[in-house]
């Protein structure tokens, strides 16, 4: 055994001067599940398809659009866009780019055999038709302005795939053809994905000759993967772990703030909430019908501790749906404050001067230390006189009872841990999705646990949502956040940080999108 | 007539006492032994009367506040007490949280351990004895059950019935029994064979009788290996499922729980957090093994001297 | 004996297909898989689509239905997540998984049959009491803990071995296996030896347990009276007799290695099934659960299936009936 020790480590050491400087390895915390960029609307997999496809319009670190296989877009009347695409553009396998390929492209994207998650939120309500070999026609039935952050999602593939375009075609690598700055070269589903530079990139050639990812989900281990070298750069450092990377000298941590808002749904639809009685345990009116009681909840949060204990320092105090610097935030709301002694006054206002018995549940493996958070949550609720038990699970078993596990298909829980990231970059999604009352018909409040519904709101949200004038529709954004926050539709905690670690001499671009990119490292 | 029943009984009684008194003497015989089961007693004492002798209570969220947490061993809290071997990351005092943490831990470990014992030695003492289709059901039930991953069945469990220390303990014997009942069937069979169960049928016994009264003694020495790894792998499995985010409430840890917590502080060099938690845990472990050896030396009948 | 092998393929087959029923059934009580897998953005519309696609609108007796009409045809359904068939996937992954159990069974074995062996023979001395204390490390720490300090120590602190992942896989007579590869060693070592330490325990207390009572009968009295050198009683009497508990557990425990390197695995980014498994029941990818659930029964029941036919070569006194008397 001992012989086998001494050779391993030959083997490594070997290995180790062999690699070339242009070679990068990435531990990632999620793994896509396919290469096919249209089969799963799920972060790493839109992350990964950035590296061999492109897309029309592309989405910078901060989620702003930049030209990329369009070079221009522009509304020509209410309901059409006008979008030009680049010339002299080739595909891997040599084919030029032009309007067939697009059109081919969002017919394919919503329509992917056994897909779990299609691009169809993306495409739908979109007639796209080719006006010349590189200049297209977006229709849609109703003005929207969201179309170029819409059709940001949508990878191009080439149509000479038309025909063999299953998904294993693409993950075989037969298919899986883009014009993007890497070429395919293969996957091994739970072991790594590897790709090579396309050195004929429309962009320049990029900085590195071959990309692998392999994805390490356990943090600790991924941390430790860093410190051994085998992996030069690491997503999703846990908070637990950056002081130690940032004291072991030779590694660099990378921090930016996320789309993502930590908050807090309250069942507002239920005259009795199963998770809430009195402190005998018998039933009473649900209290968070009461605005005084949410707005009691929000002042017993102590933020600043949740962000400098719980999350080590690495988030940002939320007072609203997305952090600043996004479009459609309102500058004029703040962190509400701690003030356990106004929310006690405003309980006591109420006629819960006594206190009541709640239950707060939250996922245990989705957001950045989201156990942690509710636990905390806990005491500070029972600090003002709430008497509160926390729940944490599994997210398999958190989401189905928090989205519908209740009486009637309705949200189980009384008060819930949530978090949601802003994937268009800007704040109709969160609004549109979290505050807008629950309508199945017009496919808003999808996610609206806590079934707030207010028809001023709403209607804020749907003018927005048909505004093609950019100031006015910031404006309408703005307005309709500073209502909902006021109202105390949700009460939102902090905004993550996402952070990424690398070793000494390399630099990434921390992405608000939380996407890990190998474009974006880059050597000091 | 009734002179002769009194003088039995006497009989009876002095054979008893000279087997206590054998027993302890042979027990003592292993000083490690005795130490250990000196430390398991103290444990269980710490476990029982942690209310009494800790500074916080640990599952009441009152006591407990976050900004108190990963605090060095010594520090002091906000309450005015001593963090003896430091706070974990809710703020959880770890001296108090492990003596509570022991409590559930032994009682998952132990209770698990029994019940899973009993339900498997029995079950399959009665599928080696019965043979035929019992048997054939039996095993293929055994193998059905051993196939199936702890992690699934107490998933399954959490999301039919909510975390909770009862829930946890069926998903253990659910796990373990099969363990048992192969184990003592594969004994069994070849002790089924020997001479002096064929004596005990010519005898006229009952089969009851020669498989709890003849049969069942001679697999407990393997028996006894296999439920002291059992009760601590208990111990652990528990901690394993606390780790995967299926296991008992976060706010009641267990000591499984409370390493699990401390998992993630490894890199960082908070190592109290999941050190402490950890020794007490091995500490535990370890009695309840070597008290478990040397019970399974002594009451070994075919070591006896 | 054909006999026998024939029933119990009879008495597999019913135990597959009631474990079917069991996992397929007992998996739709956790969790909507379509929370886990649609896009949080996607709206109530796309969220039917996908309901209906994978076939989850329609009553679970129906649902079931469609499986076993698969199962038949030998399609274990597709997964839900990679949009492969489940088998497949699963079948990938399955060398991965067996050279990291079968690793992890020799390091149990050739350290823990000699260790428990010696510590049998020289139960008072200071070395087997050490043994037996060591031993019992090893299963009285969680996996998961253990994993992250092997990491710590050899890969992060003393920089000896890779930390995570596979190595390199060559092709050796058409199995591709990365136990042809000095990089593969390199890599397989520290998760082998995390998965090891379990059973190592579990060796070394079976085989010395077995030792000591071999070592009192009157066989091997007789035989040293007879002046056999001590080297032949252990080899010949002793080794034969403690191999039977050894074999039975051992046997389960190969099974459950695969089974159950669902942790070790997670630790040290290992692309076995486990993993797989894991990520499935995390995500509630049904198909792969069930499929992986049948797959772990077959393996089962034809280890225990060779556990009772190594009893009856190594012990004469067992037949092998399979329905006896």
């Amino acid at each position: 055994m001992k012989k086998i020790i001494v050779s391993a480590v030959l083997a490594n050491l070997l290995l180790a001067s062999a690699a070339y400087a242009e070679d990068l390895v990435i531990g990632l915390a999620s793994e896509p599940t396919a290469i096919d960029p249209h089969y799963h609307n799920l972060g790493p997999n839109n992350a990964f398809s950035r590296h061999i496809f492109d897309t029309l319009i592309g989405q910078n670190e901060v989620q702003a659009l930049f030209p990329s296989l369009a070079v221009s877009w522009q509304p020509i009347n209410a309901t059409t866009w006008e979008i030009k695409l680049r010339k002299g553009v080739k595909f891997h396998d040599g084919t030029d780019f032009n309007a067939d390929d697009v059109i081919y492209s969002f017919e394919r994207a919503p329509d992917v055999p056994n897909s779990p998650s299609s691009m169809a939120t993306y495409t739908k309500g979109k007639t796209v038709e080719k006006v010349d070999d590189y200049t297209i026609h977006i229709k849609t039935a109703a003005p929207a302005p969201l179309v170029p952050n819409e059709i940001s999602q949508v990878a191009i593939i080439s149509d000479s795939i038309k025909g063999s375009d299953a998904t294993a075609d693409f993950n075989s690598g037969k298919a899986a053809v883009g014009t993007g700055p890497f070429k395919f070269s293969e996957f091994v589903p739970g072991d790594s994905i590897s790709i090579t530079a396309n050195e004929d990139y429309w962009g320049g050639k990029p900085e590195w000759d071959s990309v692998t990812f392999k994805p390490i989900p356990t943090g600790p281990s991924r941390v430790a993967a860093l410190f051994t070298g085998d992996v030069d750069v690491i997503s999703g450092v846990p908070t637990t772990d950056i002081e130690s990377v940032k004291k072991g000298g030779n590694f660099n941590i990378w921090q930016g703030p996320s789309n993502r808002v930590i908050y807090l749904h309250m069942d507002q639809f239920r005259e009795n909430s199963p998770h809430i009685s009195s402190l005998d345990g018998s039933p009473i009116k649900n209290p968070l019908m009461d605005q005084r009681v949410r707005l009691a909840l929000s002042k017993a949060i102590n933020r600043k501790g949740i962000v400098e204990r719980v999350m080590e320092g690495v988030a940002i105090e939320a007072g609203q749906v997305l952090p600043a610097g996004f479009f459609g935030v309102s500058e004029n709301l703040k962190p509400e404050a701690y003030d356990p002694a106004g929310a006690k006054e405003l309980l006591a206002d109420a006629g819960y001067g006594d206190g009541f018995a709640l239950t707060i549940h939250g996922p245990n493996d989705r957001y950045i230390n989201d156990s942690k958070i509710v636990e905390a949550l806990g005491q500070m609720f029972t600090r003002v006189g709430i008497k509160t038990s926390v729940e944490t699970m599994p997210r398999s078993v958190y989401f189905k009872r928090a989205s519908s596990g209740g009486e009637g298909g309705l949200p189980e829980f009384s008060l819930v841990l949530v978090g949601w990231g802003a994937g268009s970059g800007e704040a109709s999604s969160p609004l549109k999705s979290l505050i807008h009352t629950y309508d199945k018909s017009k496919g808003m409040g999808t996610a609206n646990r806590g079934r707030h519904s207010d028809a001023e709101i709403d209607a804020l949200i749907e003018e927005a949502l048909a505004t093609v004038d950019d100031e006015k529709r910031q404006d309408l954004l703005a307005q309709a956040t500073e209502k909902a926050i006021g109202r105390l539709a949700i009460i939102p905690l902090h905004f993550q940080v996402n952070t990424w670690a690398t070793r000494d001499g390399l630099k990434i671009t921390p992405r608000t999108d939380e996407y890990t990119l190998a474009m974006g490292v880059t050597k000091e | 007539m009734s002179e002769v029943t009194v003088n039995a009984k006497i009989g009876n009684t002095r054979k008893e006492q000279g087997q206590t008194a054998v027993f302890l003497q042979r027990f003592t015989e292993n000083k490690v032994a005795v130490v250990a089961f000196v430390i398991l007693v103290i444990l269980i004492f710490l476990a029982l009367f942690a209310p009494w002798i800790t500074p916080q209570n640990p599952y009441d969220l009152a006591q407990v506040d976050f900004m108190d947490g990963r605090m060095e061993p010594g520090e002091q809290a906000f309450a005015g007490y001593t963090f003896w071997l430091g706070s974990d990351g809710a703020g959880r005092d770890l001296y108090s949280a492990i003596l509570y943490g022991l409590r559930i831990s032994l009682t998952v470990g132990v209770a698990s351990g029994l019940i899973a014992l009993a339900l498997g030695t029995a079950i399959g003492l009665i599928a080696a004895y019965a043979g035929g289709r019992t048997e054939t059901l039996i095993m293929r039930l055994v193998d059905l059950q051993l196939s199936f991953p702890a992690i699934l069945v107490a998933l399954m469990l959490v999301a039919v019935m909510g975390k909770g220390v009862d829930k946890i303990i069926i998903a253990l014997v659910a796990v373990q029994w099969a363990y048992y009942a192969r184990t003592v069937r594969s004994i069994a069979l070849s002790e089924r064979k020997k001479e002096y169960v064929e004596a005990a049928k010519s005898l006229g016994l009952s089969s009851t009788r020669i498989l709890f009264g003849h049969i069942m003694p001679n697999c407990l020495s393997p028996l006894i290996v296999v439920a002291t790894i059992q009760t601590a792998h208990a111990i652990a499995l528990e901690a394993t499922l606390s780790f995967l985010g299926i296991g008992l409430p976060q706010t009641e840890p267990s000591l499984g729980i409370l390493i699990s917590n401390g998992f993630e502080y490894i890199l960082s060099g908070k190592y109290w957090i999941s050190m402490f938690p950890g020794i007490a845990l091995l500490i535990t472990v370890f009695s309840i093994n070597l008290v478990g050896d040397q019970l399974r030396d002594v009451l070994n009948p075919r070591l006896a001297k | 004996m054909l006999a026998f092998l024939l029933r119990r393929f009879g008495q597999s087959v019913i135990v597959v297909a009631l474990m079917a029923t069991i996992v397929f059934f007992g998996v739709n009580v956790v969790g909507n898989p379509v929370d886990m897998l649609v896009s949080p953005e996607a709206d109530q519309a796309e969220i039917e689509r996908v309901i209906r696609d994978f076939g989850l609108d329609k009553p679970i007796i129906e649902q079931f239905w469609y499986f076993l009409k698969g199962a038949a045809q030998g399609n274990l359904g597709t997964s839900f997540i990679f949009g492969e068939p489940a088998a497949q996937l699963i079948l990938e992954r399955m060398p991965a998984t067996m050279e990291l159990a079968i690793c992890a069974l020799l390091i149990a074995v050739v350290f823990g049959i000699p260790l428990g062996v010696y510590a049998g023979i020289r139960p008072q001395s200071a070395s087997a009491r050490t043994i037996m204390a060591a031993s019992i490390l090893g299963f009285s720490l969680p996996t998961f803990w253990v994993g992250i300090m092997l990491i710590m120590a050899f890969s992060v602190q003393l920089g000896w071995l890779p930390s995570t992942g596979r190595g390199d896989t060559a092709t050796f007579l058409g199995i591709e296996s990365s136990l042809f590869t000095l990089d593969g060693w390199s890599h397989i070592f520290l998760p082998a030896f995390n998965l090891a330490l379990l059973k190592m325990s579990l060796v070394i207390r079976l085989s010395r347990a077995g030792t000591r009572e071999v070592m009192q009968q009157d066989y091997i009295k007789f035989a040293r009276a007879k002046g056999l050198s001590f080297a032949r009683i252990v080899r010949v009497h002793l080794l034969k007799n403690i191999l039977i508990p050894v074999v039975t557990v051992l046997g389960l425990e190969f099974g459950s290695l695969i089974a159950f390197s669902v942790v070790t695995e997670s630790i040290f980014a290992w692309p076995g099934m486990g993993k797989l498994l894991i990520d499935a029941v995390l995500q509630l990818d049904r198909p792969i659960i069930v499929a992986y659930l049948m797959i772990i029964v077959v393996l089962f029941v034809t280890i225990n299936l060779i556990v009772d036919v190594l009893y009856s070569l190594l012990d004469p006194r067992v037949t092998l009936t399979g329905q006896s008397s």
